[in-house]
């Protein structure tokens, strides 16, 4: 397990996955942009395009997946009205922003050879990313991680409880996973810093 | 992504005849998630503030489990806001107390 590096001759930001941890990725990333376009939360939608036009309403009140309401804080703790309008005009952009990016990470590691089905043993994948393309990867990995963090309830501290837990626990192999892509954040920040 | 000019967080006016001319702040929260690096990343890169500032609010937000990171306008502030959640911050906006 590598994580991200800064070249500095090709200016490039890069990092090689094996063919599984590349599909792990593509997985993680495809199955937040499925929950980030749960339509309940959405504006409804509508089949008349000027209706479509006209539509500026968007959700007011916290999503009830826990993880969409961690993505989406409310944005005021004492005033429902302001946290519903902050909500309604910011809240379809950011789950627009954050499919695009979790997209990006799709897109990147089939152009970067992962196929569409991963069958062959011993395949690696070498990801090379600008500053930008970075930065959109970890702004993803950290919405990853969050989600990953809402669904296994991570406290504050509590890394002792999580490192005990037996290895049959299924929820041990999903903190395996969350901590990798910690792993890879701080790689990617440190990477970040250098290309600075 | 926009880069407003730093702000300065100046400690609040005591002066009870003082007007505050910006009233509202940014407040980001402690979460178990999210790196120390990445939250002083995104406060430099965001903010556009000196690596030691974003240091000490980061540490702000980790040890008093708040910190407010920006102040200015209702509008600003609701900007800041967005682009923390954009960055998977925990942030809210209140008036400035």
């Amino acid at each position: 397990m590598t994580g991200f590096a800064y070249h500095r001759r090709g200016k490039q930001i890069a990092a090689t996955f094996s063919g599984f941890e590349a599909d792990l990725l593509r997985s993680l990333a495809s199955q937040l942009i499925e929950l980030l376009h749960d339509e309940a939360s959405l504006p409804q939608q509508t089949s008349d395009p000027l209706e479509a036009l006209l539509d500026f309403s968007g959700p007011t009140t916290e999503p009830e997946d826990p993880v969409l309401a961690r993505l989406f804080p409310t944005a005021y703790r004492d005033d429902e009205e302001a946290a519903g309008e902050f909500r309604r005009f910011t809240e379809g952009s950011l789950r627009e922003s954050k499919a695009a990016g979790a997209s990006s990470i799709v897109e990147a590691l089939e152009e970067a050879g992962l196929p569409p089905e991963l069958l062959e043993d011993g395949l690696m994948i070498d990801v090379e990313l600008d500053a930008a393309e970075a930065e959109t990867w970890m702004r993803s990995f950290t919405d990853l991680r969050l989600a990953l963090a809402t669904r296994l309830d991570i406290e504050e501290g509590d890394e002792d409880y999580w490192d005990q837990l037996s290895e049959e626990d299924p929820r041990s192999q999903v903190y395996g996973i969350y901590q990798w892509l910690g792993y890879l954040q701080e790689t990617l920040v440190e990477s970040l810093v250098r290309a600075a | 992504m926009s880069a407003p000019s730093p702000v300065e967080l100046d400690e609040p006016v005591t002066d009870d005849l003082a007007i505050p001319a910006t009233p509202w702040v940014t407040i980001v929260w402690n979460d178990p998630v999210n790196l120390m690096s990445y939250v002083t990343y995104v406060f430099q890169k965001y903010f556009g503030y000196e690596k030691k500032k974003a240091e000490k609010l980061m540490m702000e937000v980790h040890e008093d489990g708040r910190s407010a990171v920006s102040t200015g306008s209702r509008e600003e502030m609701e900007r800041d806001v967005q682009a923390m959640h954009g960055y998977g911050l925990w942030a809210t906006l209140e008036k400035q107390g």
